[in-house]
C-alpha cells in the first residue's frame, strides 16, 4: 500500500521516493539513501525542507551535497549538512 | 477496459538530449508533438554527461569533419558504418551552432570563438598530431543542452507527459507503429497515445548489471518496447566498462587517479598490473586494466568480506596533492565508498558505462529490420535515436565526446526526417481494439496476486548474472552458462508477485515493468557476446585474442522471437569520400 502522512500536506512516500530518481547515480543513491534511513525520523519541517530540496536542478543538488557549492539558503545549507554527515558515517 | 486516449502527431519516449532535439524541431515545425518521460525531462541521464561534443569547427587547431570521420571509423574498430559516421561528422557542425543559437552557454576563447578541448582518440590529418574537437560548457555540457532544450521546447510549446511510463508500442497487423500503451505513474492509470509517428529516445540500459555508472533510470525501456514489437537489436554485445567505479555502487573513479600515481593492489597488497601490462602497469588501456582486475578477483586475490574488489591506493601521494590536483575524489569516496582516500584505500571493480548497440535506425532515424543481405526494410511510422539507437557510429567501441553528438545529430535528423513524413502521411492510421489488448495485458499481468518472488530478488540475481558471465571476462564457457542463467531468470519472471497491488505512486510496479525490459534485453547482450568469436572494440574474448575481418567485420542482430541471431554486412562505404580500410588499430 502507498504510503500517507495523515494530518500534513506531504507528498507520500511512493511519490518522494519516485523523485529521488534523478539523472545521475551519484544522486539516486544520494537521495534515496537519505529518504529510506533518515527522512522517517526528521522534524515535519525538515521533511518539508527535504520536498522542496527535490526540485531543485540535478547538477545544484550534486555540487552541494560534494560541497563544491554552498546553498544560500541556511536551512537548506543545514540539511545539506546533515546529509553530508549521516552519508559519510553509513 | 476503457482507455484513455490522446492524439499527436508526433510521440517522442524519452526526454534526454535526443528526445528534445527530435521534439524541438517537430514543435517549431507547428506539428503537435509529444514528449513521455518516465521522471521529470531534465532529469534524463544526459544532464550527466560532463566531457562534451565532438565537432570539427577547427578554432583551436586546425580541423575538418573527415579527420573527424577517420578518427571515429577507427575508434569504432571497423564496425561503425561508414556512410553514417560521415554524416555525423559532417552534421556536428550545423548541430552545434544551432545548439549555440537556442542559447547553450559553450565556454569560449578569448575571441570569442567556441572554446575546443583535446580528447583521447583525436587527431588531424588522419592519425597525426592532437586535436581540439569537443566542445564543452565547462564540466557540465550534458546539464547545459539539456536544461536550454527543455526551455526551447516549453518556448514551442511542446506537450509534456511527465512521471508517464512507455509500456509497449501499438503495431499493427502490417508491422506500422500506431503509438503507444503508457502508464500515469502518479494515478496508475494507462493512456493510449495514437500518434503518426513514434520516436524511441529512451537511453541506455546499464541497469542490465549490478556494477554501473548509469542512474536507475537507465533500463533500457525503448529497446525492450522494440524488441517486443518485432524489431531486433544489434550489436548488443558491444558495451564500454570503465575499470574503476566504486565497488557495489558503480560511480566513476576517474583514470586521472592513476594518472596522477595512484596504483591498484590486490588483497595480498600486491601491485598486480606489472604482471598484465609490465611497461604500461596501472596506466595500460581500460579493456586491459578492467580485465586484470576481473581476473584477479576470480583467482581468489579479491579484497573485502566477499573477496569481490580490489583497491586502489592513493593515500601515498599524500592530503595536499589529493586535494589540489584530484578535487572531488575524496568527497565522493567518502560519501560513496565509506573511506578517506588520504589514510586508506578505495575498492574498486569494472563499471558497466555505456552500450554502443541499439535499435537498428538508418541515418535518418527510421527503424530498420536488417537483412544478412544487406538490405533494410523500414519499420513504419517508428523511429529511434540517441543510446537506445544503433545507426551504427560508434560500432565495437565510441570515442570521448562522440555520445552527445550522437544524440544531437540524430535527434535532429529524425525530428527533421519525422516532419518531411508527416508532409506526406497527413492521416492517422486506424486502431483496432484487438491490437491494443496485448499492450494492455502486459499491465494486466502484474495485477496477479499471492505468494512469488520479489521484484528486488530477481533484479539482484539477474544482474550478478550478467555482471559474471556477460561482463568484460568473456570465454565460450563463461557465457554459455550466462545464456543458461539468464534464461533460467526469465522463467522465473512469471512467478514475480507483487506486494503492492495499489495504483497511486506505486513505484513497485514500475520497476517490475522495469525488471521484465532489463531481462529481455540481457539475452540480446548474452547470446551476442556469446556468438561473436573475436576480439573487437569493448568485446574482448580470452579465447579469441584477435580481431577477424575476414568473418567478424558485421553487425550481429537479435530478434526477440526464438532467440535468433543473424548478422549484417558493415556499410564501408561513405557518401562522398574514399572508404577507410580496416588497419590495426594502434594508439
Amino acid at each position: 500500500m502507498v504510503e500517507s502522512v495523515l494530518g500534513s500536506d506531504l507528498p507520500p512516500l511512493g511519490q518522494l521516493r519516485w523523485q529521488c530518481r534523478r539523472g545521475m547515480l551519484e544522486l539516486d543513491y544520494i537521495l534515496i539513501g537519505f529518504l529510506d534511513q533518515h527522512y522517517p525520523e526528521l522534524p515535519v519541517e525538515d521533511k518539508h525542507l527535504f520536498v522542496r530540496m527535490l526540485d531543485f536542478e540535478d547538477q545544484l543538488l550534486l555540487d552541494w551535497v560534494m560541497g563544491n557549492v554552498v546553498p544560500s539558503d541556511t536551512n537548506i545549507r543545514r540539511l545539506v549538512g546533515l546529509m553530508q554527515k549521516e552519508l559519510k558515517t553509513t | 477496459m476503457t482507455l484513455a486516449r490522446r492524439r499527436f502527431d508526433a510521440l517522442i519516449i524519452g526526454a534526454g538530449g535526443a528526445g528534445l532535439n527530435a521534439a524541438l524541431q517537430l514543435a517549431n515545425a507547428n506539428l503537435r508533438v509529444a514528449v513521455v518521460s518516465k521522471v521529470f525531462p531534465t532529469r534524463s541521464h544526459t544532464v550527466a554527461a560532463q566531457g562534451g561534443v565532438n565537432a570539427a569547427l577547427a578554432n583551436v587547431f586546425e580541423d575538418n569533419w573527415h579527420w573527424h570521420m577517420f578518427d571515429t571509423v577507427k575508434g569504432s574498430d571497423y564496425l561503425g558504418d561508414q556512410d553514417a559516421i560521415e554524416f555525423m561528422c559532417r552534421e556536428a557542425i550545423p548541430t552545434v551552432y544551432e545548439l549555440e543559437h537556442n542559447g547553450v552557454p559553450f565556454s569560449r576563447l578569448d575571441n570569442g570563438r567556441i572554446y575546443q578541448r583535446a580528447f583521447g582518440g583525436q587527431s588531424q590529418n588522419f592519425g597525426g598530431a592532437q586535436a581540439a574537437r569537443t566542445c564543452a560548457a565547462a564540466d557540465r555540457t550534458g546539464h547545459a543542452i539539456l536544461h536550454t532544450l527543455y526551455q526551447q521546447n516549453i518556448r514551442a510549446r511542446t506537450h509534456f507527459f511527465d512521471e508517464y511510463f512507455g509500456v509497449d508500442l501499438i503495431r499493427d497487423d502490417d508491422g506500422a507503429i500506431l503509438g503507444a500503451l503508457t502508464l500515469e505513474i502518479e494515478t496508475g492509470e494507462p493512456l493510449l497515445i495514437e500518434a503518426k509517428t513514434t520516436l524511441l529516445a529512451t537511453g541506455g540500459c546499464g541497469q542490465v548489471f549490478r556494477t554501473t555508472s548509469n542512474a536507475h533510470i537507465n533500463t533500457g525501456d525503448g529497446m525492450a518496447m522494440a524488441l517486443r514489437a518485432g524489431v531486433p537489436l544489434m550489436d548488443m554485445e558491444f558495451f564500454q566498462f570503465h575499470p574503476t567505479g566504486i565497488s557495489g555502487r558503480g560511480m566513476l573513479i576517474t583514470e586521472g587517479v592513476r594518472g596522477e600515481g595512484g596504483y591498484l593492489v590486490n588483497k595480498d597488497g600486491e601491485r598486480f598490473m606489472e604482471r598484465y601490462a609490465p611497461n604500461a602497469k596501472d596506466l595500460a588501456s581500460r579493456d586491459v586494466v578492467a580485465r586484470a582486475i576481473v581476473t584477479e578477483v576470480k583467482e581468489g586475490r579479491g579484497c573485502g568480506p566477499n573477496a569481490d574488489h580490489v583497491l586502489l591506493k592513493v593515500d601515498h601521494l599524500g592530503e595536499d596533492i589529493i586535494a589540489k590536483r584530484l578535487p572531488g575524489i575524496r568527497e565522493s569516496s567518502q560519501i560513496f565508498a565509506g573511506v578517506d582516500p588520504a589514510v586508506e584505500p578505495i575498492p574498486v571493480f569494472p563499471t558497466a558505462h555505456y552500450v554502443m548497440g541499439g535499435i537498428p535506425t538508418d541515418r535518418l532515424g527510421h527503424v530498420v529490420i536488417p537483412s544478412s543481405d544487406g538490405s533494410e526494410e523500414i519499420v513504419p511510422g517508428l523511429y529511434a535515436a540517441g543510446e537506445c539507437a544503433c545507426v551504427s557510429v560508434h560500432g565495437a567501441n565510441r570515442l570521448g565526446g562522440n555520445s552527445l553528438l550522437d544524440i544531437l545529430v540524430f535527434g535532429r535528423a529524425a525530428g527533421q526526417q519525422i516532419i518531411d513524413h508527416l508532409k506526406d502521411s497527413p492521416e492517422h492510421r486506424p486502431m483496432s481494439d484487438a491490437i491494443i489488448e496485448k499492450a494492455v495485458s502486459r499491465l494486466s499481468r502484474w495485477e496477479q496476486e499471492g505468494e512469488g518472488i520479489s521484484v528486488r530478488e530477481l533484479r539482484d540475481e539477474f544482474r550478478k548474472v550478467m555482471e559474471d558471465h556477460a561482463g568484460v571476462f568473456r570465454t565460450d564457457e563463461i557465457m554459455s552458462e550466462g545464456v543458461e542463467k539468464v534464461k533460467a531468470v526469465r522463467e522465473k519472471l512469471k512467478d514475480v508477485r507483487l506486494g503492492d497491488q495499489s495504483k497511486v505512486f506505486n513505484t513497485a510496479r514500475i520497476e517490475a515493468l522495469e525488471l521484465e525490459n532489463l531481462i529481455d534485453i540481457g539475452m540480446s547482450i548474452v547470446l551476442s557476446a556469446l556468438e561473436r568469436k573475436e576480439s573487437r572494440g569493448a568485446h574482448s574474448r580470452p579465447d579469441y585474442t584477435e580481431r577477424d575481418d575476414v568473418n567478424w567485420l558485421k553487425h550481429s542482430v537479435y530478434f526477440q522471437e526464438g532467440d535468433r541471431l543473424d548478422y549484417k554486412p558493415v556499410q564501408t562505404k561513405p557518401l562522398t569520400v574514399e572508404t577507410f580500410p580496416p588497419k590495426p588499430r594502434v594508439y
